[in-house]
């Protein structure tokens, strides 16, 4: 299992492997699950509550399922680690974060002040998710109904 | 039009140095060209056969005088001295240095310009209707919903990689000049009975190796839901849009083998829980965007009369001019299409020129078309012979809108590394070979690809010319009736495809057969609707 490069939580980490969605329906006691690109994230929602891991596994940079996956999760509600695993690039580390990845664990290590550019390049977002960033649009129109 | 505040250009700033980054990375061998290539795309930077292209955004087409300008400035100072207007009302650039790429989108960002998203598998730029603020038959002006859309769309988190590209369109006529029903997502907007505003989806069309025509999956969203549907529409496809097979990855594959039903079903859940998560834009943000957009000062009381005494004003009034909603203005398309010419491209200088043409008599406003033509939305008509003859003077004043030398080519062979063979010499051939024919043959729409993927919409052609590789040698096939708008059908192949010489001879066989056979004021492809393929592919291969 690679190494977690980037945490963005306190919370003392899930030493336990994911398992896969189907063993975590039998596992009752199991609370880090791992999800492929192929896998419904919302086989997970009845199960939140007992889940600490979601392991999102991106086998080629270029899938981008796992990126509906994290938002699917977090917009049901899911506060737990959610840690992108594989094939993970620089210039992806802020989209996953928006989705609601808060850790991030490559295949092959990235170079740290890098990646830290682009965590932090971009200071406005068009769009909101859950990570709580007001949109460019909520600040055009703050006070505004809706805004 | 639209203007930056100082979000929007923050964000193109950002960008920029992003670009910069990503070069210096890749250029000291942090990254390999595999995982540059995405990031290179996502900027509009392709490696073509000979160099580097760029493809710079042009949202919904329209362009200020100053863009336009700068577009001129950067054909020259970086390129050969041409830009290449595209069928996405874009423009590309064919000979850039990567060393030189992010100084150009610099320079493109002092005029809130990009090339942010238009190439990748990501949502790419959103084009319109070219006559948006000026046709008599628009509900509204759909290009704010359009930038409504460029922003959204703009670096979005979830979908900046999808199983592939991803293109819309909106308009909001019932006229349909942008082809919307060949996008991933075309969107109509609409009135209800009850006066609201609303738009209609159409998801699953597109070009390519299987062209289909867009289903409607909804025919009213509310206004106020329309981004929100959208992200619905995207996040199903996101999912389960197929990624074994990137001939099949496209949206159209998806509701095709889903069936619309099914796929409409899916899109109709997300959405309905998407709704619970407050990502729509407020109204208020459209009433901003939709003030950029108002009727610009238009003189009332001006003349309705055009002064028709030099015949050749008066054949290009005829041919590239249509009426306007405002009386003694009118819409001119600048033909980017002059006999042998390459479709589409224009020198820096003449990019100029129509930028000052632009200035001096349209509000400083400029549309592209997917047509590959310019097009100056609001001119006066007391204006127009003035304008006219600067045009003439300047190579762009050619009179054949929408007539078989008003051609679009890819850039096929000549520049493309997918390509099977040229397309650019087949167009100058045809439109030499027609030229001082086209008034008799009237309205003809033809189209060439250099391949498959159909950048030149042949299959949307009356006459459409796909490039085949037969043994190692470029053969071309014909087929006819195809069409976009509001009739949008697909052309069917005439038969076995033909060398260079014999496309052009094949393409006046079928045009010299319908001359002899139409009736009234019949254009090429009613005759070809009215007769159906075996008496021209009869007349075609004798
Ligand atoms: C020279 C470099 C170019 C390359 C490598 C290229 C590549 C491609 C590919 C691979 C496709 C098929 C995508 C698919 O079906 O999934 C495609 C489609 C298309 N391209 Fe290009 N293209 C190029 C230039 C252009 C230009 C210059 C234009 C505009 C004049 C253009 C407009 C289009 C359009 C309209 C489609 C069809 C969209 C659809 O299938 O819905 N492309 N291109
Ligand atoms: S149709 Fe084919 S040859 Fe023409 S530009 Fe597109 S990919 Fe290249």
């Amino acid at each position: 299992m690679a190494e977690v490069q980037f945490r963005f939580r306190d919370d003392e980490p899930v030493a336990d492997p994911g398992v896969t969605v189907d063993a975590f329906g039998d596992q009752t006691n199991a609370a880090a699950v791992r999800l492929e690109p192929g896998d419904d994230a919302r086989d997970l929602l009845p199960h939140l509550a007992r889940i600490k891991l979601v392991e999102v596994n991106f086998p080629v940079f270029g899938d981008g399922r796992g990126y509906s996956s994290a938002r699917i999760l977090r917009e049901a509600g899911y506060t737990g680690e959610l840690r992108a695993v594989g094939e993970l690039l620089v210039d992806q580390l802020a989209y996953m974060r928006r989705c609601g990845f808060d850790a991030f664990a490559p295949d092959s290590a990235l170079d740290p002040a890098d990646a830290k550019a682009a965590f932090d390049r971009y200071g406005e977002v068009y769009q909101p998710t859950t990570d709580g960033r007001a949109p460019i649009w909520a600040k055009r129109h703050a006070g505004t109904a809706n805004g | 039009m639209y203007q930056y505040d100082t979000y929007d250009q923050a964000m193109v700033d950002t960008r920029v140095e992003e670009f910069r980054d990503q070069v210096r990375r890749r250029l000291e061998g942090h990254i390999t060209e595999d995982q540059f290539k995405p990031l290179r795309l996502m900027n509009g930077l392709y490696l073509q056969l000979h160099a580097y292209m760029l493809r710079v955004a042009v949202p919904y087409g329209t362009l200020s005088g100053a863009q336009m300008r700068m577009l001129g400035d950067i054909a020259d100072k970086y390129d050969r001295g041409y830009g290449h207007f595209t069928t996405r009302q874009n423009i590309q650039y064919n000979w850039i240095k990567l060393e030189e790429a992010a100084d150009i989108l610099a320079d493109l960002a002092t005029v809130e310009m990009h090339a942010i998203q238009t190439s990748g598998n990501c949502i790419r730029n959103t084009t319109s209707d070219q006559y948006a603020g000026a046709a008599a038959d628009e509900i509204v002006d759909p290009r704010p919903y359009a930038e409504l859309i460029r922003q959204w769309s703009t670096f979005h988190p979830e979908f900046s990689f999808l199983p592939r590209k991803f293109k819309m369109a909106v308009i909001a006529s019932d006229t349909d000049r942008a082809a919307m029903r060949l996008h991933d997502i075309g969107i109509q907007i609409v009135k209800s009975a009850a006066g609201e505003i609303g738009a209609a989806f159409y998801v699953g069309g597109g070009m390519g190796r299987t062209p289909m025509i867009a289903p409607c999956i909804n025919e009213f969203v509310p206004i106020d839901q329309m981004i929100t549907y959208s992200e619905a529409a995207l996040r199903v496809y996101n999912r389960h849009g197929r990624r074994d097979n990137k001939y099949k990855a496209r949206i159209k594959i998806l509701v095709h083998e889903l069936g619309k039903d099914e796929y409409t079903r899916q899109v109709e859940a997300e959405f309905a829980h998407l709704l619970t998560q407050n990502i729509e834009p407020p109204l208020a943000e459209l009433e901003r965007i939709k003030g950029f957009f108002a009727d610009p000062a238009f003189e009332v009381g001006v003349p309705d009369e055009v002064d028709r005494s030099d015949p050749d004003f008066a054949l290009w009034v005829d041919n590239n001019c249509v009426p306007h909603k405002q009386p003694g203005y009118i819409a001119v398309t600048i033909s980017l299409k002059p006999v042998g010419g390459i479709p589409g491209d224009a020198t820096g200088e003449q990019i100029r020129v129509m930028a000052d043409l632009a200035a001096r008599y349209s509000f400083d406003e400029l549309r592209v078309t997917h047509t590959q033509n310019i097009v100056l939305a609001h001119v006066k008509k007391a204006d127009l012979y003035a304008l006219w003859q600067v045009l003439d003077a300047n190579g762009l004043s050619t009179p054949n809108l929408d007539q078989i030398g008003d051609i679009i080519a890819c850039p096929g062979l000549d520049y493309c590394s997918l390509a099977n063979a040229r397309s650019i010499p087949i167009a100058q051939k045809i439109s030499q070979r027609f030229a001082g024919r086209e008034q008799e043959i009237g309205e003809l729409k033809l189209k060439i690809s250099g391949c498959i993927n159909a950048c030149g919409h042949h299959h949307a052609g009356h006459i459409g010319i796909l490039g085949v590789d037969r043994k190692g040698t470029e053969n071309y096939q014909l087929s006819l009736g195809g069409c976009e708008g509001a009739d949008t059908s697909l052309g069917q192949i005439t038969g076995p495809g033909f060398d260079e010489e014999g496309i052009v001879d094949a393409v006046q066989r079928a045009t010299d057969f319908y001359l002899a056979n139409k009736q009234d004021s019949e254009r090429f492809l009613d005759t070809y609707r009215r007769l159906g393929m075996a008496p021209f592919k009869e007349a075609i291969y004798g």
